[in-house]
């Protein structure tokens, strides 16, 4: 074993990359949970982004046009969701997990014929100054510019959560629907509107599997990711800025382990594949003190 | 100040199955304190939801100072200078006072002058409230002053109250009362709807009564007696109940011993030290503001909580560790206070709710566990029966009866079971006059027949009709238990912890 491979400054500017496709889909999903909308099918919609992402990135050599063609195939299928459950009212839990099952057939189905396509190159950000920082640039200031676009939606939910009228209607949907309802505001509408960024989101994750950090097309590549997500917005307590630590943490565990594998560490590379997801939860537990959302996942219709 | 701010001509809504309102026409002066009286059902609440926007009438119109006055939302209604405060309060536990009334406002200013504002206005009425605080960690007369401040932000008009006081002291009553007659010498029109035709007849100068969806008679409260309006309500001659004689008290069947236990959840209230013995064939009054620790005082009682030894002693064998079913079998029954999803599963049948704490004393289950339908639907018969429940049969869902044919069933499935010790809770919340009326007589008729009973209310002459002795919970602790006969409002209310600080309000009219 040879620990003195692992190269402190390359662990930690990995990840930063290893943590962004959970952290995208993570503060999508927080901002509908939010708003009282569970939507299990985070997995199913971060597949779909993946395939989608391959699919227009390939077709139009343009890794930007590939991104959005991935947030609209997760919007489109987080639509599905919103139509289902917020006109028909069907149950969240059982749509969010048909949604999942639907998504991984849908991008086997999209991605058939791209198993071998290379996605074009997404360039690296050489941020001028910052990124000759000894130490701190290599880490933090040269990477691709989806890693940033992560970033700043958190800071971004964070502060609209925090500081916007919009975002107090938000949360006032999500924590008494049928308080908000009598106030005069539009529950349902609100509800699509988060759902449909969540999609987004997901989809975006998705494709900076496919297109950043495989980068390939294979089917079922998100092995979970979309579940881990989920469960960091639960554990963070549904708050951005602990999420964001969730999510480093996660992608942390995971370079680190990857790293001790290649390292030759004498434990058996099952526990060291599990050790992220068992972290993040361990970490995430002690700290949580979080109340879900008064009214999520409960079923809204204005009669009752 | 004699002209008319809001005139309804003719307003009709149906629903499937139901007129809600028919026909029903009436104004509302400038500065005036309008009542709006009904039994539940008689279509106030369709017909204030029609004021503010939430719904549409079928037909007719409604004219707010001379013009056409068509909400199509809550927000035109506020726009046009139309609050309301809600009866169940439309406020968000999770968020701090100002949120909640920034969401309840058009245009609400910047967070920091908002709870400068909010400050304010919460002094000029008396009503002091902190904007920084959480709303899940306020009592509910505090929640209220949220409502009612989140309404005076906006100037309103016309302030609509539905029930505003059920869940106050007293004195918090007075000091409500004061702040309503401030902002009619303002000018503000006020629609007050409440069942308790005292405050009524202190407050308003003008009712409107409505039954079935119809007006069937206005008056002047100050000069009707609170029975004749009762009568007009309900249409009928009203039923008092009467107190049976009683024979010599009878021993101590509930012994409760320095009760102290945490409380269950986030926004509970633990209990502290709680002593009070309870006689056979007594009615112990327990009076207080929700949220004072009634949930939980039931909860200890019934054994939804567990609690240590020796608090809690069923005729000298302390019952505190044994589970709801053991003390059922004992002869404890229970009837909590939310009908819908605590006494009864809403989407089961009368019977299947009778089987569910029936089972043990009417041995409605055999020695292997299945159940007796048979005997189940004679016992959900006998209750139906007994207590004038109105159903079309015991196979319907407790969710299709309305609020008091459910209270009348769930109190009677634990009355039928011959309880020796019967606790109840909010006996006739949300429950019509005389539905009401039946559903005292009962629990009068079952401590005559010698069960110690601990009725918990919030409806203070409810109280002092039933019990033989009255405590009061506060924060979690029992005041000292002072026969019930003699006892004054103001002394009750001094019991209760007073008025919680709030001060009269110092507008000068």
């Amino acid at each position: 074993m040879d620990l003195s491979a692992i190269n402190p400054i390359l662990l930690l500017a990995s990840l930063m990359v290893a943590a962004t496709p959970i952290m995208l889909a993570a503060i999508g999903e927080l901002v509908v949970e939010r708003a009282g909308v569970l939507n299990l099918g985070v997995e199913g919609m971060m597949i779909t982004g993946a395939a989608c992402g391959m699919i227009f990135a390939y077709n139009t050599g343009n890794a930007w046009l590939g991104f959005a063609g991935a947030a609209a195939g997760g919007m489109a299928l987080s639509f599905l969701f919103a139509i289902l459950t917020q006109y028909f009212l069907s149950n969240q839990v059982a749509t969010g997990l048909a949604l999942t099952l639907f998504g991984l057939g849908l991008s086997a189905l999209l991605g058939q014929n791209y198993a071998e396509a290379r996605p074009p190159a997404f360039p690296k950000m050489d941020i001028p100054i910052l990124s000759d920082i000894p130490v701190l640039g290599p880490i933090a200031f040269n990477h691709d510019p989806m890693v940033y676009v992560g970033l700043i939606l958190v800071a971004g939910v964070w502060a609209f959560l925090k500081f916007s009228r919009a975002g107090l209607v938000l949360r006032a949907v999500g924590e008494n629907h049928e308080a908000a309802h009598a106030l005069g505001y539009h529950v349902i509408r609100i509800r699509i509107l988060a759902i449909l960024f969540g999609g987004a989101c997901a989809g975006l994750g998705g494709a900076y599997i496919s297109l950043v950090r495989v980068p390939q097309w294979t089917e079922g590549m998100t092995a979970g990711a979309g579940w881990i997500a989920l469960a960091i917005v639960v554990f963070a307590g549904w708050k951005p800025v602990r999420l964001l630590l969730g999510a480093y943490l996660f992608g942390g565990v995971t370079v680190l382990q990857l790293n001790l594998q290649a390292a030759g560490l004498a434990i058996p590379v099952e526990y060291l594949s599990m050790s992220p997801y068992i972290a993040t939860i361990l970490v995430l537990v002690i700290l949580s003190a979080g109340r879900a959302p008064g009214s999520l996942g409960k079923t809204f219709h204005a009669s009752r | 100040m004699t002209d008319t701010l809001l005139e309804l001509s003719g307003l009709t809504k149906a629903y499937p199955g139901v007129v809600a309102n028919s026909d029903v026409s009436f104004s509302i002066k400038k500065g005036e304190v309008h009542a709006l009286l009904g039994e539940n059902g008689a279509g106030k609440s369709t017909l204030v939801k029609t004021i503010y926007g939430l719904v549409k009438p079928d037909t007719g119109t409604m004219t707010l100072e001379g013009a056409s006055f068509q909400p199509s939302e809550p927000r035109a209604a506020r726009a046009s200078g139309i609050a309301m405060v809600f009866q169940h309060f439309s406020l968000f536990d999770a968020l701090n006072v100002a949120e909640n009334i920034a969401l309840g406002m058009e245009n609400p200013p910047k967070m920091g002058d908002l709870a400068r504002r909010i400050r304010e206005v919460s002094e000029t009425y008396g009503l002091p409230l902190d904007p920084d605080r959480v709303v899940g960690d306020l009592s509910a007369g505090e929640r209220q002053r949220v409502e009612i401040i989140r309404c005076l932000l906006q100037d309103p008009k016309l302030l609509i109250m539905d029930e505003p006081t059920s869940v106050l002291t007293p004195q918090e009553v007075e000091i409500l009362f004061e702040t309503l007659r401030k902002l009619r010498a303002e000018g503000t029109s006020i629609l007050y709807i409440s069942h308790k035709l005292e405050e009524i007849r202190a407050l308003c100068e003008h009712a409107t009564i409505l039954r079935l969806g119809k007006v069937v008679g206005t008056c002047d409260p100050r000069e009707t007696s609170a029975r004749d309006m009762a009568e007009m309500m309900v249409g009928a001659t009203l039923h008092v109940p009467e107190k049976a004689d009683k024979a010599q008290e009878g021993d101590v069947v509930l012994a409760i011993s320095g009760l102290s236990a945490p409380a269950p959840h986030q926004f509970g209230t633990a209990l502290k030290d709680i002593s009070v013995e309870v006689r056979a064939g007594e009615v112990l009054g327990i009076g207080g503001v929700a949220g004072n620790g009634q949930d939980e005082l039931v909860a200890a009682l019934s054994g939804e909580m567990k609690t240590k030894p020796g608090m809690i002693s069923f005729k000298g064998n302390s019952v505190g560790h044994l589970p709801p079913n053991a003390r059922r079998k004992a002869g404890i029954a229970a009837a909590p206070e939310e009908r819908n999803g605590h006494a009864a599963a809403p989407d089961m049948s009368l019977v299947e709710n009778a089987v569910l704490t029936g089972a043990v004393r009417m041995e409605l289950t055999d020695d292997r566990g299945f159940v007796r339908w048979a005997k189940a639907k004679d016992f959900a018969e006998q209750v139906i029966e007994t207590f004038d429940v109105r159903t079309p049969g015991s196979h319907v869902a407790a969710r299709a009866l309305s609020g008091g044919n459910l209270q009348k069933f769930v109190i009677g499935r634990e009355i039928m079971q011959r309880p020796e010790v019967l606790i109840i809770n909010q006996p006739t919340w949300g429950v019509d006059a005389a539905a009401a009326a039946s559903i005292r007589q009962a629990i009068l008729d079952e401590a005559a027949e010698g069960a110690a009973v601990i009725v918990i209310s919030q409806d203070l002459d409810e109280l002092m009709e039933i019990s033989d002795r009255f405590a009061a919970l506060n924060e979690g602790r029992l005041s000292a238990p002072r026969p019930a006969k003699g006892l004054t409002i103001k002394e009750i209310g001094l019991m209760l912890g007073g008025a919680h600080d709030m001060e009269v309000a110092h507008v000068d009219a």
